[in-house]
């Protein structure tokens, strides 16, 4: 087990004690749709006052050839309107490494993106204005990877059902703006307990299913629920991109300063190993 | 003393890699934090019209290389003290030499507040593409114009930077010792336009290493309304010489010289409803001839862009940017031009288009950029296509078309030195 695991995998025992309290599970489905994805958002995206990750992504296409890319991820919640502040450092493929990444997250404008190109020692600032383009190659735009707001789309609560053990709402969402993003409609199958998001399949515009996401591995590290390997397969072209959290930790007092030009010039050799 | 220093290059390389083969088991060890990396870049350019410069450079190829970049890194446990190695050892294939040159050499001291690198290092300042004002650092353009990788552009500084963090604002200072003029495209290997071309005889002094001679380099940033602001301020030298006949009109030498400049400038960036606006402008005062009156040294100037950058799709990104240099006291500078030289115009206009859009996962990119000048009528086209077959091995063919109405204009002059260029590149 890779070092920085504070974690223990999901304990039977705690979940089939929290099915026999019915207080939770009245609470959760007394909410309304919106609410259980804003639930859902918060648990995948915002767990912790700030987090720093080691991630490795493989990206796999039909025929099996694979990419990897590996990337230190530090975030910072900030204390208002979702607000959030990301820092990426990329270690590969080697091509790519030593550059770093700075995401300023505001909802409900765009974000602000830098990007740091270490050859030339240069900061670009990026349009960021597509959020459903790929985010470095893989199936996961950059929606996928820091959260859809729960303003864009209309949810509707289609039914609720047992998955591999668990019992959750299937929630459809479909966007209120439908030229802005590559998908007609998602379904998402949401925790009913812990509001973990077990799995989502995106429908395209002819309304047949392309791509898949599923949470692989869910254990609770420094007591945040963390989708530690998760997966987004597009069905129809057959490539995936499998994520897997080699370490993580949570509420590690993260400096707002560390999400400036000074560090993405000149990475915090404390946080990036 | 260039093959001197390939086999200092070497010698480093070889010691690298046995220091790496000896620290294997242990590599993934905190105690032993040296990284290697690299490539291995074969580059080769070719003309694509018949006409080739005369000389033993100026032959079908404008450039063919083949390249071994070694990189090596490391830090202290705490991370706050570092250094990086960046040396390319090469064939030149079309002067059939091996040489070698180091690209970046620095150590990095951090402490909360500030930090300090110290060494050879590329320096990159203003928010323009490929259009520069406040950047005053050393370019090689001949790299540019001969399909190169970008990054061999930018040449390093033997400088200090020093870096101020404070809530209120951010202060960089580059203090550099020994000045480093522009690579221009040189005539053995280049088409360009000489007014003098027939005297040979030339010399070229760049400023003395004394203290009074050291460049400063000033940038002062932060947050405002939303938008990065930057103030940018630099004492120093035209980075391209300027040469003084020694009689007229008939000079039979020509000295060469890096006149006095100094530049004021800001910058603001900042996202405008989907897109991206920029804005940069600079004064660039003439130090030895603010007024205008010698022909020799460039006028004092103003420079500015605005640029706007946007994603008109998935995996697709327009970028486009308007740039004038207007010539200040121009009337004395048509004045004191000599009989036979060319006539600047008071202001010159630029526009420039990107065009980038990414296809199967990022693994093929198509991309076009353009600069085109309305006063000049001149422009540089740049398509290129680059495909990873893998994390590791990658190729980039593209060409540099240069358009022109007139053989004495900025890019006009590069009209004959059209090319073509592929890039292989494997990454370890």
């Amino acid at each position: 087990m890779p070092r920085g695991w504070r974690s223990r995998p999901i304990s039977l025992g705690l979940i089939s004690s929290m099915l026999f309290l019915p207080g939770v599970a009245l609470r959760a489905q007394a909410l309304p749709a919106e609410e259980v994805v804003a639930q859902a958002l918060q648990v995948l995206f915002y767990p912790g006052n700030d987090m720093n990750a080691r991630v490795r992504m493989r990206l796999i296409s039909k025929e099996g050839s694979e990419r990897l890319r590996e990337l230190t991820l530090l975030r910072k919640n900030l204390p208002e309107g979702g607000q959030q502040r990301f820092f990426i450092y990329f270690h590969r493929p080697a091509d790519v490494r030593s550059m770093t990444f700075l995401v300023w997250k505001h909802p409900p404008r765009d974000a602000e993106r830098w990007l740091f190109l270490p050859a030339l020692n240069m900061v670009r600032r990026i349009a960021a204005n597509d959020k459903r383009s790929s985010f470095v190659g893989s199936d996961f735009s950059y929606e996928d990877i820091s959260g859809r707001e729960v303003g864009e789309d209309t949810h509707m609560l289609l039914r609720e059902e047992t998955l591999n053990g668990r019992p959750v709402f299937i929630i459809r969402s479909v966007p209120k703006d439908e030229r802005s993003v590559d998908f007609s409609y998602r379904l998402a199958w949401i925790d009913k307990e812990n509001f973990v998001l077990w799995r989502e399949e995106y429908y395209d515009k002819r309304n047949e299913l392309y791509k898949v996401f599923s949470a692989d591995e869910v254990k609770q590290v420094d007591r945040q629920w963390t989708t530690v390997r998760r997966t987004m397969k597009n069905v129809q072209n057959g490539h995936r991109t499998e994520v897997t959290f080699l370490e993580v930790s949570y509420n590690i007092g993260l400096e707002d300063s560390l999400f400036s030009e000074r560090y993405l010039r000149n990475p915090p050799g404390r946080w990036i190993r | 003393m260039q093959v001197h220093f390939a086999s200092l290059l070497l010698a480093v390389l070889v010691s690298a890699f046995s220091l790496l083969a000896q620290s294997a088991p242990t590599s993934g060890n905190k105690k032993f934090p040296l990284r290697i990396h690299g490539f291995l870049l074969g580059n080769y350019t070719a003309r694509i019209d018949d006409a080739h410069p005369p000389g033993e450079e100026g032959g079908r190829f404008l450039w063919a290389d083949e390249r071994l970049r070694l990189e090596l890194s490391g830090d202290t446990a705490k991370g706050n003290l570092s250094f990086l190695f960046k040396g390319d050892l090469f064939h030149d294939a079309v002067t059939n030499k091996v040489d070698g040159v180091v690209r970046e050499a620095y150590l990095d001291y951090s402490r909360a507040r500030f930090d300090v690198r110290l060494g050879r290092q590329i320096v990159t300042w203003g928010v323009g593409d490929l259009l520069f004002i406040n950047d005053v650092f050393p370019k090689d353009w001949s790299a540019f114009f001969s399909g190169r990788p970008l990054e061999y552009l930018k040449v390093g500084v033997d400088a200090a930077m020093l870096h101020m963090a404070t809530p209120a604002l951010n202060i960089e200072l580059v203090v550099i010792p020994f000045f480093e003029p522009d690579n221009l495209p040189a005539p053995g290997r280049f088409f360009f336009f000489d007014p003098l071309a027939n005297v040979s005889n030339r010399t070229r002094s760049e400023p003395a290493n004394t203290a009074g001679n050291t460049e400063f380099a000033l940038r002062l940033y932060r947050r405002i309304a939303d938008s990065d602001v930057s103030l940018y301020a630099y004492r120093g030298y035209w980075r391209q010489p300027s040469f003084r006949p020694d009689q007229l009109p008939l000079p039979t030498e020509l000295q060469g010289f890096y006149p006095r400049l100094t530049v004021y400038g800001a910058s603001a960036q900042r996202n405008v409803g989907a897109g991206l606006v920029s804005v940069e402008a600079g004064y660039y005062d003439s130090q030895d001839d603010r007024q205008g009156a010698d022909p020799a040294i460039p006028n004092s100037q103003f420079r500015f862009f605005v640029g706007y950058q946007r994603q008109v799709g998935s995996e697709f990104t327009v970028g486009a940017q308007y740039s004038a240099e207007v010539i200040k006291n121009y009337d004395a500078y048509k004045q004191s031009l000599p009989p036979g030289f060319p006539l600047q115009d008071h202001a010159r206009h630029v526009l420039t288009v990107r065009l980038t859009r990414f296809f199967k996962y990022q693994t093929w990119k198509l991309s076009f950029f353009s600069f085109y000048s309305p006063t000049d009528q001149d422009a540089l086209l740049i398509p290129e296509v680059w495909h990873a077959f893998s994390d590791r091995l990658s190729l980039a063919i593209g060409a540099n078309i240069f358009e022109g109405r007139r053989p004495t204009t900025f890019l006009g002059q590069f009209d004959g030195n059209d090319n073509l260029y592929i890039a292989v590149r494997f990454d370890f």
